[in-house]
């Protein structure tokens, strides 16, 4: 089997782009990651592709050309990305395939998400009555984190500081500009106890990455940046999901956690072998958890990291290093391959202002969304 | 005033008014709610706990998008937490009759039956929710 890489990489910056459709933007990110690749679209054998609301990826192809290659529509929530990227692996390692193209885009409008109980399973009570929503999970999730591992609200800010500080050297981040943490615990309450500057928002935005077989990659002549695992799984019993009108006492574990145990073990190394992460922070509080749910710390020793600025890009272990989903914004298909786009930026030491110093060659990258969903990455330079 | 509930099945008629989950009849796990529709001939209705302890909790600042959110149009923000009934689930609801500045994980709660909002005819439109147990009953 051979080892897939990754050789191109595309993005359109995410934020607002009025005037463009999510779909025009996949194709911009497609454009560019083949251009990145040193290809033209006629090279690339197949795709994998997918948005949440912004239509059917493989429409696509009357722009990119009509080369009639095999295109598989993902459509799976906040793992849609990290879907099609696994699915893309494999058709390289299995040999079927040298070169192929995974893509996500989004563009969603301002505003929560206001999802639709029956498309979850759930009842239209649960709706109605004003229980069904991300935010509140997300508030209570780390509500009883903070509870249990003594975090303060001084180290949720400390987060969405660091967001706003990396977003700032990002070109293709959404929020620009540095807030200081006094202005992020003071703001607005949103859900209790995270304030506006904490969360992220539904955006725009899409991402493209070329895949190839080593032996293409090499052909190529670029730099070698090895896909050493791609993790997709679902959620076990006991754990906190979002949208959960009950949860079990026993209590168990999460969806990452058995996504980013699986990486660990395809890749063949452990946490402590991770020069960078991006890690899923659609607010300030699930960046702490999925630090300790993917193996970079204890519970409860975040206090001590943040404090320290061992998350900071010149820190120990550099955690969304383009300012994540708070400095992105989340459109929902693109937003793991976007911490993809940003791994491999830093692997080639492309970072500019932002790049981990070092000359890291490790990185990881983690998505979780509703009902209970986690695809994890792991490259290696 | 008429009145009726939000949704049929979700909470018993009676002086001190229960949730009603499903028992699982292969295993005893106890869900809430009870589940409909194909699903339901799986579980047998069982009335909950009316008292718990708070387990973790947030407060609504803003009002949810219409639909699904079916309240007033005139929003007060409002608590939400999961309540633990002892033995049997954690279940997600709105918190009443308490300070938000007051709200800690912990705090025993009991449920309570409240108007929500009302439909065209005027008929009052109750949900569950959970308050501090012991205080103003």
């Amino acid at each position: 089997m051979s080892d897939v890489c990754i050789i191109g990489i595309g993005i359109h910056p995410f934020g607002r782009t009025e005037g463009m459709t999510g779909m025009d933007m996949g194709v911009a990110a497609a454009r560019a990651a083949v251009a990145d690749a040193g290809l033209d679209w006629n090279a690339v054998q197949f795709a994998f592709g997918g948005s949440d609301a912004s239509g059917n990826a493989d429409t696509m192809i009357r722009l990119l050309g009509l080369t009639g290659i095999q295109f598989i529509n993902v459509k799976n929530g906040c793992a849609t990305g990290g879907s099609a990227l696994f699915a893309a692996s494999s058709a390289i390692r299995s040999g079927e395939y040298d070169v192929g193209l995974a893509v996500g885009f989004d563009k969603h409008p301002r505003g929560a998400f206001d999802p639709i109980p029956a498309d979850w399973g759930l009842p239209e009570w649960y709706g109605e009555t004003g229980l069904m929503l991300t935010t509140q999970f997300f508030a209570m999730k780390i509500r009883r984190y903070m509870d249990q591992f003594g975090i303060s609200p001084v180290t949720l800010g400390r987060v969405a500081e660091k967001s706003f500080r990396n977003g700032a050297l990002a070109e293709h981040a959404w929020r620009r500009e540095p807030v200081d943490l006094e202005t992020i615990l003071n703001a607005q309450m949103v859900s209790d106890p995270l304030t506006k500057f904490m969360f992220c928002s539904p955006a725009e935005g899409a991402v493209a990455l070329v895949l190839a077989s080593e032996k293409k990659a090499r052909e190529l002549g670029g730099p070698v940046i090895r896909l050493k695992a791609a993790a997709m799984r679902t959620r076990p019993a006991g754990s906190f999901e979002v949208f959960s009108p009950m949860l079990d006492i026993a209590r168990g574990g999460s969806a990452t956690n058995i996504a980013s145990a699986a990486a660990f073990e395809k890749a063949g190394i452990g946490p402590e072998d991770i020069h960078v992460a991006q890690l899923q922070d659609t607010e300030a509080g699930a960046e702490i958890m999925h630090m300790a749910e993917n193996g970079f710390c204890k519970d409860g020793e975040q206090e001590a990291w943040l404090a320290e600025g061992r998350t900071e890009i010149g820190g120990k272990l550099p955690v969304n290093t383009d300012g994540g989903c708070i400095a992105c914004g989340e459109p929902i298909g693109a937003s793991g391959l976007r911490q993809v786009y940003e791994n491999v930026v830093q692997l080639r030491g492309a970072g500019g202002r932002r790049q981990v110093p070092g000359n890291p060659r490790t990185a990881y990258s983690h998505v979780y969304g509703a009902p209970g969903v986690s695809a994890v990455t792991i490259l290696e330079r | 005033m008429a009145k009726r509930p939000i949704a049929e099945g979700l909470f018993t008629d009676e002086a001190e008014p229960r949730l009603i989950g499903g028992r699982r009849l292969s295993d005893g796990r106890i869900v809430f709610p009870m589940p409909s529709g194909g699903e339901a001939v799986f579980y047998e209705p069982v009335p909950l706990s009316r008292k718990g302890t708070l387990w973790s909790w947030t407060v609504q600042r803003f009002r949810p998008k219409s639909p699904p959110y079916a309240g007033p149009e005139a929003f007060e923000p409002y608590a939400v937490g999961y309540v633990e009934l002892p033995g049997e689930v954690i279940v997600e609801s709105r918190l009443a009759d308490v300070a938000f500045d007051r709200i800690h994980s912990g705090m025993a709660m009991e449920l309570v039956i409240l108007p929500f909002t009302s439909d065209p005819d005027g008929t009052i439109v109750t949900t569950y929710a959970f308050r501090p147990a012991g205080e103003s009953a």
